[in-house]
């Protein structure tokens, strides 16, 4: 029996035995990535395709007389009329950037502290990462509660001389960025530190030693020797995280609405307003189009100028 | 050796053969390794980094426990009013349940699919394989807020609109592209030799594969399935567009709800976030020490 299926392998080299199952070696992959395939080609790509459909189309319920194709006409709208397309992207552009580096700083920075070998580890760890699997919506709850102004935490500072009584930061445009941006970062600081230190694992200890050996400092073995082999994981994890902070749209949805006066509406937000509560989803396909042509090839352009995978370690 | 990298680095580990350089300080007690970093530098910023993680759950669970109108810095005296009343008078005890059948079943759609999948690439070469790949790759470009007037007309067609099975098959359809990615790095980490061997001692694929690959793929898919719970019982928007009974809603659209009403109960939403927070602790207190195993297994080099 194991002689046959010994000879069997050597002439089928990528399988097992052939047994009484249907599946042929040729069809399996197919049948495996059958279930996978299905759901994503009608629950992904069919709505992206009807989105560049509409995108072409005059589709407003609340005016249907209108509806039928546009041609270029919405697209027209975006770049030469739509001044809130071009205010909400700058937002996004101001959001995503502010996220992904600070995140990204705070986490290598956190990642590279809890790999250190030292008391209370594993319970640092547990704690610092636990804000990952904290929602947008949770977020903002959480944070509502710290900003509130009767009974927040900006009472006790002001209590503690810092800061002024009845200061509600989500409601001044001057103030509402940065105390958005800091719910963000306590809930996505965790994502980089985790990704980094997972890396961190497979740096060898021996390139250390060698380093040490030729005198190499601490912050010199971290610019030769950790940075360099972290590089293709950040590159990911920046990539993917900006991707995510452009589309996500649920703390600031949550948190300030868009709002005060428009001041944190992200581009998705824009959209998600003009095509659910504005009914207008003709137009908000265009919008959704130009952002998806947007982020694919900055996202392009961000692999290509980080070079990533291209030099081997 | 030692002695000589000990020199190097200019630390005072206690020397085997000549006389020590330097005057032995208090480091001298422990042998210190060559990458070892003065405690402060760790204590000080890890310190700091705790205060910032842990007020905001702190002050969660003060007003959660505390009463009504209170202003103590400490839950005392505890109160459990808030959370019957969110539990009770705002149907928290009906979301949790939602909440809970979405992102178990989303947990083993997502798991099962994507290791059906994840094993095709990760060990066949075929045809469309690339394509699939660049679908993948593609999809996470792809916003699923900009998705949801579409999918809504989708699942109006099929009649799942106010059933738990729409939020569950679109959330389970975006998390499939990262899961596959993942567990097909996974299951590469697996030397092909081990099932190979299993299939000479008579066993089909699926077998060899449930027998030999399975159990080396535990934290793998421990750390996909968690995300997929985890991502499910947060995710907000799908539950908020596709259920609008209320019995049929969970738990982010109820904080939701909580928080757009027009005099915010702090206290009943504090409860309400305790309640929305429990499960994922849980759930993230159990993955934790696979999360950094299961990404190092091979997760991020793919």
């Amino acid at each position: 029996m194991a002689q046959a299926a010994a000879v069997a392998e050597q002439s089928r080299p990528h399988g097992p035995p052939r047994r009484r199952t249907g599946a042929t070696p040729r069809r399996l992959p197919y049948l495996l990535i059958a279930p996978a395939a299905l759901l994503m080609l009608g629950f992904i790509a069919y709505p992206v395709i009807s989105v560049f459909y509409y995108s072409l189309q005059n589709y407003n319920v609340t005016k249907p007389w209108r509806n039928g194709f546009a041609g270029l006409d919405n697209f027209t709208k975006i770049f030469t009329q739509d001044d809130q397309f071009w205010s909400t992207l700058a937002f996004s552009g101001q959001w995503v950037v502010t996220q992904v580096a600070l995140q990204l700083a705070l986490g290598l920075g956190l990642a590279l502290i809890v790999n250190q070998t030292f008391i209370g580890r594993g319970f640092a760890r547990a704690m610092v990462f636990s804000p990952w699997a904290v929602s947008g919506v949770l977020t903002s709850t959480i944070w509502i509660l710290l900003y509130n102004s009767s009974t927040g935490f900006s009472r006790y500072l002001a209590d503690a001389g810092i800061g002024s009584y009845g200061t509600s930061v989500l409601s001044d445009t001057g103030t509402v960025f940065w105390a958005a941006a800091l719910a963000e970062l306590w809930r996505g600081v965790p994502f980089f530190a985790i990704l980094i230190l997972a890396d961190l694992q497979s740096v060898s200890k021996e390139l250390y030693e060698a380093a040490s050996v030729d005198g190499a400092g601490r912050l010199r073995q971290f610019f030769h020797i950790t940075l360099p082999h972290l590089k293709d994981a950040i590159v990911l994890a920046t990539l993917l995280r900006g991707v995510w902070e452009f589309n996500n749209v649920d703390l600031l949805y949550t948190l300030t609405g868009g709002g005060p006066a428009g001041e944190t509406t992200t581009l998705p937000l824009y959209v998600a307003n003009t095509g659910i509560e504005g009914h207008d989803f003709g137009y908000a396909s265009a919008l959704t189009t130009v952002a998806f042509v947007i982020l694919l090839f900055c996202s392009i352009l961000y692999l290509r100028l980080s070079k990533f995978g291209g030099d081997p370690k | 050796m030692t002695a000589a990298l000990a020199e190097k680095h200019g630390t005072d580990a206690p020397a085997a053969d000549d006389t020590p350089r330097r005057p032995p300080t208090r480091r001298t007690k422990r042998e210190r390794a060559f990458d070892d970093v003065p405690r402060w530098q760790i204590y000080v910023p890890l310190g700091l980094y705790l205060i910032f993680t842990l007020i905001p759950f702190y002050w969660m669970l003060l007003f959660a426990f505390r009463p009504a109108g209170s202003t103590s810095l400490v839950p005392w005296p505890m109160t459990l009013d808030h959370f019957s009343k969110v539990w009770n008078e705002r149907s928290f005890g009906i979301f949790f349940q939602n909440s809970m059948i979405v992102g178990v079943a989303t947990l083993v759609a997502t798991t099962l699919v994507a290791l059906s999948g994840g094993y095709a690439l990760a060990r066949f070469d075929f045809r469309i394989k690339k394509g699939f790949m660049l679908g993948l790759l593609c999809s996470q470009f792809i916003p699923g807020a900009l998705m949801l007037v579409p999918l809504f007309e989708i699942f109006k067609n099929l009649q799942l609109i106010n059933s738990l099975g729409s939020v569950i098959i679109a959330e389970t359809v975006f998390q499939l592209p990262l899961s596959i990615i993942l567990i097909s790095g996974f299951i590469k980490n697996v030397p092909v030799s081990l099932e190979e061997a299993a299939w000479v001692d008579g066993c089909g694929r699926f077998r060899a594969f449930c027998a030999v690959v399975l159990p080396l793929l535990r934290p793998g898919l421990i750390a996909v399935g968690s995300f997929a719970f985890v991502h499910s019982w947060n995710h907000f928007l799908f539950a908020l567009m596709f259920l609008s009974e209320q019995d049929k809603q969970t738990i982010p659209v109820g904080l939701n709800t909580l928080i757009g009403a027009d005099s915010v109960d702090l206290g009943a939403l504090a409860a309400g976030g305790v309640v929305a927070a429990v499960p994922v602790v849980i759930v993230f207190a159990f993955i934790q020490k696979w999360l950094v195993t299961g990404f190092s297994a091979g997760a991020v080099k793919g």
